[in-house]
């Protein structure tokens, strides 16, 4: 034996599982990619080209702050915790929104949201969710200038033109973002959500709107696929243990239920469950941002009735509220009330119940 | 409408909460037959293994002891006596680093074999049914028997319940990695342990015994089956394999789904756990007569070259057993007593195995790898869906590292089982585990000093209360013994106790301000009629304090001319050898003294302390003006004084001639 | 116009609301440990006199009537924060300058060097010295709450102050404190 070997202490459990922080976060990440890639099949390059801008954003904000409070840059940015909250504020923005809209934002997400209240596993509020909030409030022209799908886009613009939209806000033959978005009517053309909500204090029934261009009858046109592949990412994810079905199945089955109440009673102005579940950010919230471990609830009974207020709030913001599309708005509400309803749900410790 | 027997007969199973499912590794040991060992050549035994109290050592260093002979009896509850595991002889009895995490020294008794490995004379009882229910259970205090699988509960303990069981529940389950000991035993010697159980069953005669065994083990489960197909009380469950399945509590709510309540053992409600090696010990130590001197212990980890499962008797070394197994340490390397989820790493290989080892692992950096990078918790709560106790492990967390040990409390931290599962599962690598154990000795340490803290208000009320109480009889006695002065006899008190007061040589502030208290008091005589018997007091010891120097300082003299002689007795030498130190702390203190003189003064001039210090130099100030006036009070009575008088009890006589 | 009934009404709805509030705050009233019960649970007990006064109790009650929360080093600065907390003031650190977490520690009377004068017995306020003139004196340690009140007074200097032994009951699980780490 050799002498000059020294023993190591250790506490237990001396064995661990190997499901790191940073593989957590990779996984989720490798799991946004099929629904980027049908996003960025439907709507452009311009959804590839946020994300890179938000990843790179992001990281250097970090690496800012880290210096700065003194910790350790690398390992920290090895957790992928900075990139996945870039890219999910890349996704919930127009594609071709100017490169300043995609920077505040990313810049307030994790300096101001994420490290000033702390830095990972701090925060209180959804980081990705309070900076899209701030650029809709902020500036509500360039947020809300979507362009549709491919498919009915007056111009096709190439990856070099959609780029330099987003850097100059014009292409090179002179269109501003606003023109792109216009039909062969001259139409401006907006999302499914919120050519609905137009529709209806217009006075058009349900029905009648989703006979639009916009939708394909039933649902929102590259919307529809869109909702789909993140659903199917979330499924995985919760099949590999990253993320726990309650809080995905109870937005879902929240929102299902309400739109199901909805039209029974005035079915004109209130659209079915289908069209709610596959239109604008539900799915991507559902399994993607309200699944954020640090600002969700905590408990397992917890995060089923948060994830059943959020269902609630997303619809009522729909139906009845100022903005078309309301996931961010009904997360970062739920968000403040997570240590309430930690508070009320702590699970009854063995020997504590009652005694048989 | 099912009995829970009904139920548990017909196979029904309940479920644990929470539980993971780390990698087995048994493969390295589970098929290899267990090994004697070739005897130590040094055996320590410490005389506590177990929870509760040492017996007393019945042997002393020097003395030849045979194998099985008791070294310690036990004279107290709780108290379990060990034995010499070999012949030999005992070489010390001294404390050495024990078997336990923070290798602090315990007393251990250090045995060097003769190799001749005799046995004691042994008392088998070939039909306990015979015997008294008292004397089967002293039977199993004195052959030394603890819980074995890692508790250390005191058996003898656990099978005098006074409280009906229903359920004796085997725990042959071995839930944590690397561990086979448990299984090779079933396996190799199940007729024994179901000798065990039988004693057991004719102590506490339970409704049914359940012999609980993970399904990871079909051997140990076919043999068991074998052993007990005679006896109809005996049920043999085999559980899914899932740590920790093994907990006593958890175990409990697999197999009959009830719980343990809160603080209370399972005694409680009805089912007493015992560890299939506890009871092969007790069928050991009933049929054979054998006390407990050695266990079935596995050694694994890859770096190893021969890993197995081994005989080790009680007190070897690791170092013994690793040898036989052909250690190969690496850099960083770990020895860990105990198995990967709730055993602790030694700082030494000369660490004795005890009755509760019930494994050694030298794992290598590639099954084990060394965790050092803890970062910050994300929420996730994968740790409260791993914990078999329904806590919340993350708010425990953030409580801990707060120092918050009034919401700890609240959170139920101390129904936690510290099996590690959270700790396991945890994405951020925090050592959730560490956290909780020292949050929970930092509790115990607060409470018992919040005991302490009542107690000592109480004492210290007491003390006052005794002190007024003495202070009115001494009063008391006074008045009935002192008739009034006149006036003449009061001015020349005043006279005599002025003169004793310049008669000071030294200015120390004590008799400053005594200086100071007799000046009020001089001035309040005139309505008083009884002079104040405290003042005499403090007189009187101050005298004493003179004379004590004066005596010291002739002492001195003699010392210093006399220092080539020897002192003529020992009472002379000790009186010069305290005189001397009286004098050095004397010295030490004057020193302090006269440099603090000046705060004294002030400290006793205001009853609050000044901290700053302009402040303390003007309170001196002013202190040192009083005095200088009282001084010259003093002098100028002085000057109209008489001789001094002696006043007081006889008390003051007889101490004056001792001073003497 | 709209201004003046704007104000009446917001001026009488605070009237209302105050009046309740005023009413539920007497009716209500929740009979509380007296304060300086409440302080006097906090400190630490050892009765040693440091902060000036001859006891803990004296000083809960001037804390009570007002004094610094910041005199009493045995507490260390956790009594003062749970004092600062109780009595609503800044948690100012303590006086003097004291070790953050004040070690335990215990008289211990140095037996072949006492001379049995009894004057540490007198001095020490809760009675945790044993022996009687010209007989050996020993510290009680469990009744010892380490004031050090006796250290001064002893004529021939036989106290120390040592900390308390750690025993594997009371180890707070400090790897690090661990020196031992052969491997032969």
């Amino acid at each position: 034996m050799k002498a000059s070997t020294q023993l190591n202490m250790s506490s237990s459990p001396h064995s661990h599982s190997q499901k790191t922080l940073s593989s957590v976060m990779m996984t989720v990440l490798l799991a946004c990619i099929p629904g980027i890639l049908v996003q960025t099949y439907f709507f452009g390059y311009g959804v590839l080209l946020q994300c890179i801008i938000a990843l790179i954003t992001a990281v250097v904000a970090e690496s800012l702050v880290l210096k700065l409070r003194n910790r350790p840059i690398v390992p920290t940015l090895k957790d992928n915790s900075a990139v996945l909250t870039g890219l999910l504020l890349a996704l919930s923005i127009p594609p071709l929104a100017p490169w300043w809209i995609i920077v505040i934002g990313t810049l307030f997400a994790i300096l101001i949201v994420k490290q000033l209240y702390g830095g990972l596993g701090f925060n209180l509020f959804n980081p990705a969710m309070a900076g899209y909030i701030l650029l809709l409030i902020s500036f509500p022209v360039q947020m809300t200038s979507w362009l549709p799908v491919n498919s009915l886009q007056q111009y096709s613009l190439s990856f070099f033109e959609q780029l330099q939209v987003i850097f100059t806000g014009f292409t090179s033959d002179g269109f501003s973002v606003n023109q792109l978005r216009m039909n062969l009517d001259g139409i401006t053309m907006a999302t499914p959500l919120d050519t609905l909500k137009t529709d209806i204090t217009k006075g058009l029934t349900v029905t009648e709107s989703l006979t639009g261009d916009v939708f394909n009858g039933f649902a929102g046109k590259g919307w529809l696929w869109v909702n789909i592949t993140f659903m199917l990412s979330g499924l995985y994810l919760i099949k590999t243990k990253i993320i726990n079905w309650h809080i995905p199945i109870a937005i879902l089955s929240s929102l299902a239920f309400c739109s199901i109440l909805g039209p029974l009673f005035s079915p004109d102005i209130h659209a079915g469950p289908v069209f709610h579940l596959v239109s604008g950010a539900t799915m991507l919230g559902a399994f993607f941002i309200a699944t954020d471990p640090v600002s969700a609830a905590t408990t397992n009974k917890g995060r089923l009735i948060y994830g059943a207020f959020i269902g609630l709030f997303i619809y009522i913001i729909r139906a009845y509220g100022g903005y078309p599309d309301a996931v961010a708005f009904a997360v970062l509400l739920m968000n403040m009330a997570v240590p309430l309803i930690d508070y009320y749900t702590k699970p009854i410790t063995y020997g504590h119940g009652k005694i048989q | 409408m099912e009995s829970l027997l009904e139920q548990i007969e017909r196979g029904m199973l309940w479920q644990a909460p929470g539980g993971v499912h780390p990698p087995g590794h048994k493969a390295l040991t589970e098929s290899i037959a267990i090994s004697q060992l070739p005897i130590p050549e040094k055996l320590i035994v410490p005389i506590k293994q177990h929870i509760g109290v040492h017996g007393k050592v019945l042997i002393e260093s020097g003395q030849f002891v045979l194998k099985g002979q008791a070294l310690t009896a036990p004279n107290q509850p709780w108290s379990v006596p060990v034995h010499a595991p070999t012949s030999g002889t005992i070489v010390a009895i001294q404390a050495m680093p024990s078997a336990h995490p923070s290798a602090l020294e315990e007393i251990s008794i250090i045995l060097s074999p003769d190799g001749k490995d005799t046995w004691c004379d042994l008392f088998p009882i070939s039909d306990y049914a015979s015997l008294d229910y008292e004397e089967i259970i002293q039977k199993i205090q004195m052959a030394g028997i603890c819980g074995m699988g890692g508790a250390g509960f005191p058996a003898y303990v656990k099978s005098q319940t006074d409280k009906k069981i229903e359920f004796l529940i085997v725990n042959g389950v071995e839930c944590e990695p690397y561990i086979t000991a448990d299984d090779r035993l079933m396996q190799e010697h199940a007729d024994e342990i179901i000798h065990g159980i039988s004693v057991l069953n004719h102590l506490l005669k339970p409704e049914k015994i359940l012999i609980a065994i993970e399904n990871d083990k079909p051997l140990a489960i076919k043999s068991m089956q074998r052993a007990s197909e005679s006896f109809e009380n005996i049920l043999v469950k085999t559980i899914p394999t899932k740590y920790p399945s093994g907990g006593e509590k958890q175990l409990i709510q697999i197999l009959t789904n009830k719980e343990v309540p809160t603080r209370k053992i399972p005694a409680d409600i009805g089912i007493l756990v015992q560890n299939v090696g506890t009871l092969f010990a007790i069928g050991e130590a009933i049929h054979k007569g054998k006390p407990l001197i050695e266990r079935v212990i596995t050694v694994t980890g890859k770096t190893l070259n021969k890993p197995k499962n081994v005989w080790a008797l009680i007190g070897s070394e690791v170092k013994h057993l690793l040898d036989n197994c052909d250690f190969e340490p690496q850099a960083q390397q770990r020895v860990i007593m105990g198995g990967p989820m709730m055993g602790f790493t030694l700082p030494s290989v000369r660490i004795p195995v005890v009755k509760t080892t019930n494994c050694i692992l030298a794992p290598n950096q590639i099954e084990l790898p060394f965790n050092d990078n803890e970062q910050a918790c994300i929420r996730c709560s994968a740790c409260a869906d791993a914990c078999p106790a329904s806590l919340l492990p993350q708010q425990l967390q953030w409580f801990a590292k707060a120092k918050e040990y009034d919401k700890l409390e609240d959170h139920n931290l101390f129904d936690c089982i510290e099996c590690g599962a959270c700790n396991y599962v945890c994405p951020s690598e925090i050592p959730l585990v560490q956290y909780y154990r020292v949050a929970k000795a930092q509790i115990k340490e607060q409470q018992e000093e919040q005991i302490k803290a009542q107690r000592a208000k109480e004492r210290f009320e007491i003390r006052n209360q005794r002190l007024e109480r003495e202070k009115e009889e001494r009063l008391n006695r006074h008045k009935k013994i002192a008739k009034p002065k006149t006036a003449d006899e009061q001015t020349k008190i005043a006279q005599a106790m002025a003169k004793v007061t310049t008669n000071q040589s030294d200015k120390s502030a004590v008799s400053a301000a005594i200086a100071r208290a007799k000046a009020k008091k001089l001035q309040n005589q005139n309505s008083e009629t009884l002079p104040d018997n405290t003042e005499v007091a403090i007189k009187r010891a101050q005298r004493k304090e003179k004379a004590r120097l004066y005596r010291e300082e002739k002492q001195k003299e003699t010392l210093d001319s006399d220092n080539n002689q020897a002192p003529s007795s020992e009472t002379d030498d000790k009186k010069s050898a305290v005189a001397a130190a009286v004098a050095r702390a004397k010295a030490k203190k004057l020193a302090k003294q006269s440099e603090s003189d000046t705060n004294k003064d002030s400290r006793e001039v205001e009853s609050t302390q000044a901290e700053d210090p302009r402040k303390a130099a003007v309170a001196a100030a002013v202190a040192r003006a009083k005095a200088k006036k009282l001084a010259k009070q003093s002098e100028s009575e002085k000057n109209e004084g008489s001789s001094q008088v002696e006043l007081g009890t006889s008390d003051d006589k007889k101490d004056s001639k001792d001073n003497n | 116009m709209i201004l003046i009934y704007a104000l009446i009404a917001l001026g009488s709805l605070a009237l209302i609301f105050g009046l309740i509030l005023g009413f539920a705050g007497v009716r209500f009233k929740v009979d509380s440990n007296p304060i300086v019960d409440q302080v006097d649970e906090i400190l630490p007990q050892t009765q040693c006199g440091q902060c000036g006064y001859p006891g803990c109790r004296p000083y809960a009650e001037a804390i009570a009537n007002g004094d610094d929360v910041n005199k009493c080093p045995p507490g260390g600065d956790a009594t003062v924060k749970k004092l600062a907390d109780l009595m609503g003031v800044e948690a100012t650190p303590l006086a003097g300058g004291e070790a953050q977490e004040p070690i335990k520690t215990v008289a211990y009377i140095r037996e072949d060097e006492c001379i049995g004068c009894t004057k540490c017995i007198q001095a020490c306020p809760v009675d945790a010295i044993l022996g009687a003139t010209r007989q050996m004196h020993t510290v009680l340690i469990d009744e010892c709450t380490g004031c050090d009140l006796c250290v001064e007074p002893c004529p021939v200097d036989c106290i120390d102050m040592l900390p308390l032994k750690t025993t594997t009951q009371n180890w707070k699980w400090n790897l690090e404190s661990i020196s031992v780490k052969q491997i032969d």
